[in-house]
């Protein structure tokens, strides 16, 4: 086998084994009750910092200014999630300010 | 007189599909993928974008496509791209990739309790296709019907919806990287970052959940220098301490997102 192929096998398995290991147990053995309501907070956490990471910060610097694009997105996405709590209107109404503050470059 | 003898026999061959499609299984397979389609919205730009940069960055279109196919990871797809790119060695690649994968074990552990109900061969597809955006919906479907028996179907469609579209976007992205060189700075990424919005905003219900998303963000910007996205898990380690710290109901069973 080529390199790149043993590359690929071995990113399949090191995401695969996360995924599935926790499956894998399901059944066997019992989660104690404090992990169980940690996992509560996992995506938030996660996905949160994900989007911290990919909004506040551009080119590696902290961008707390109207000329973030990316960031005044986020508020405007988060603002309307908050009040409406849909998922689609969120999302294109987001990309929407986006290509507009990009097509006008504020 | 023989022609309404064919037509008997067109509705009798029809009528097992006319059923089929009434069935609850397929009923859920459909809404788990109708359930998805605003996150499959906002991967489109992502899978684009990722094709592009994947070109651009010297990955051949092979390798290109099998991490799409065989990985299915989107955010450790891009950091392997910057990776190559930059030369990084094959351990490296994959210690990151393990690294910032790890928190669909999270995902997949506080899936486990509905789980135990379903045969391994059937946990192991389903675990394979678990991302951000299947967990996401199929946490919220869990909430609000705790004992859908046709939850599997539903958790199918919203898969193979995500799959392959992500296949298709990363294909695309890939022949339009090699049209347009400048696709990559167009800032498509955007579109993750308002879908997860759209996920984790209405998910905070108590001021703890409050309190974690703060944490993670000031965590996450603050650490972002950490090698490899060690930072990244850092911060989720801190905000899931810090929102149990200001979990005041002890008693309750934990909220689903």
């Amino acid at each position: 086998m080529s390199d790149d192929a043993w590359l690929i096998l071995a990113m399949m398995l090191v995401t695969f084994g996360p995924r599935y290991l926790p499956f894998a147990l399901a059944g066997k053995i019992e989660l104690p009750p404090i992990l169980v309501k940690a996992l509560g907070y996992v995506p938030i956490a996660i996905l949160t910092a994900i989007i911290a990471l990919n909004s506040v910060v551009q080119d590696n610097q902290i961008q707390l200014h109207l000329h973030n694009h990316h960031l005044i997105a986020a508020i405007v996405a988060g603002v309307l999630a908050f009040f409406t709590r849909r998922l689609a209107l969120t999302i294109v109404v987001g990309l929407l300010v986006f290509a507009m503050l990009r097509w006008f470059a504020v | 007189m023989q022609r309404r003898y064919a037509w008997r026999i067109v509705l009798l061959l029809l009528k097992p599909i006319c059923m089929y499609s009434k069935t609850s299984k397929k009923k859920a397979f459909l809404a788990g993928a109708w359930d998805t389609l605003p996150l499959i919205v906002a991967a489109v730009p992502f899978g684009i974008i990722y094709g592009a940069l994947a070109v651009a960055g010297g990955l051949s279109e092979a390798i290109t496509m099998a991490m799409s196919l065989l990985v299915f990871a989107g955010s450790s797809q891009f950091i392997v791209v910057t990776l190559v790119a930059a030369m990084a060695a094959a351990p490296v690649i994959v210690l990151t990739v393990f690294i910032v994968n790890l928190r669909h074990m999270l995902y997949s552990a506080s899936l486990m309790k509905t789980m135990q109900h379903y045969p391994q061969w059937v946990r192991v597809p389903l675990a394979f296709w678990l991302t951000d955006e299947t967990f996401a919906v199929v946490n919220n479907r869990l909430a609000l019907r705790a004992n859908d028996k046709n939850f599997v179907w539903y958790y199918f469609g919203s898969a193979l919806a995500m799959y392959s579209n992500w296949a298709l976007c990363s294909w695309i992205g890939m022949r339009m990287g090699q049209q347009v060189p400048d696709l990559s700075s167009w800032g498509l990424e955007v579109a993750m970052v308002v879908a997860f919005v759209g996920i984790v905003v209405p998910s905070l219900h108590k001021p703890s959940h409050w309190v974690c998303a703060a944490v993670a963000a000031v965590s996450a910007v603050l650490t972002r220098d950490w090698p490899h996205q060690t930072g990244l898990l850092a911060s989720g380690l801190f905000a899931i301490a810090a929102g149990m710290l200001f979990d005041r109901d002890a008693q309750e069973e934990p909220e689903n997102v």
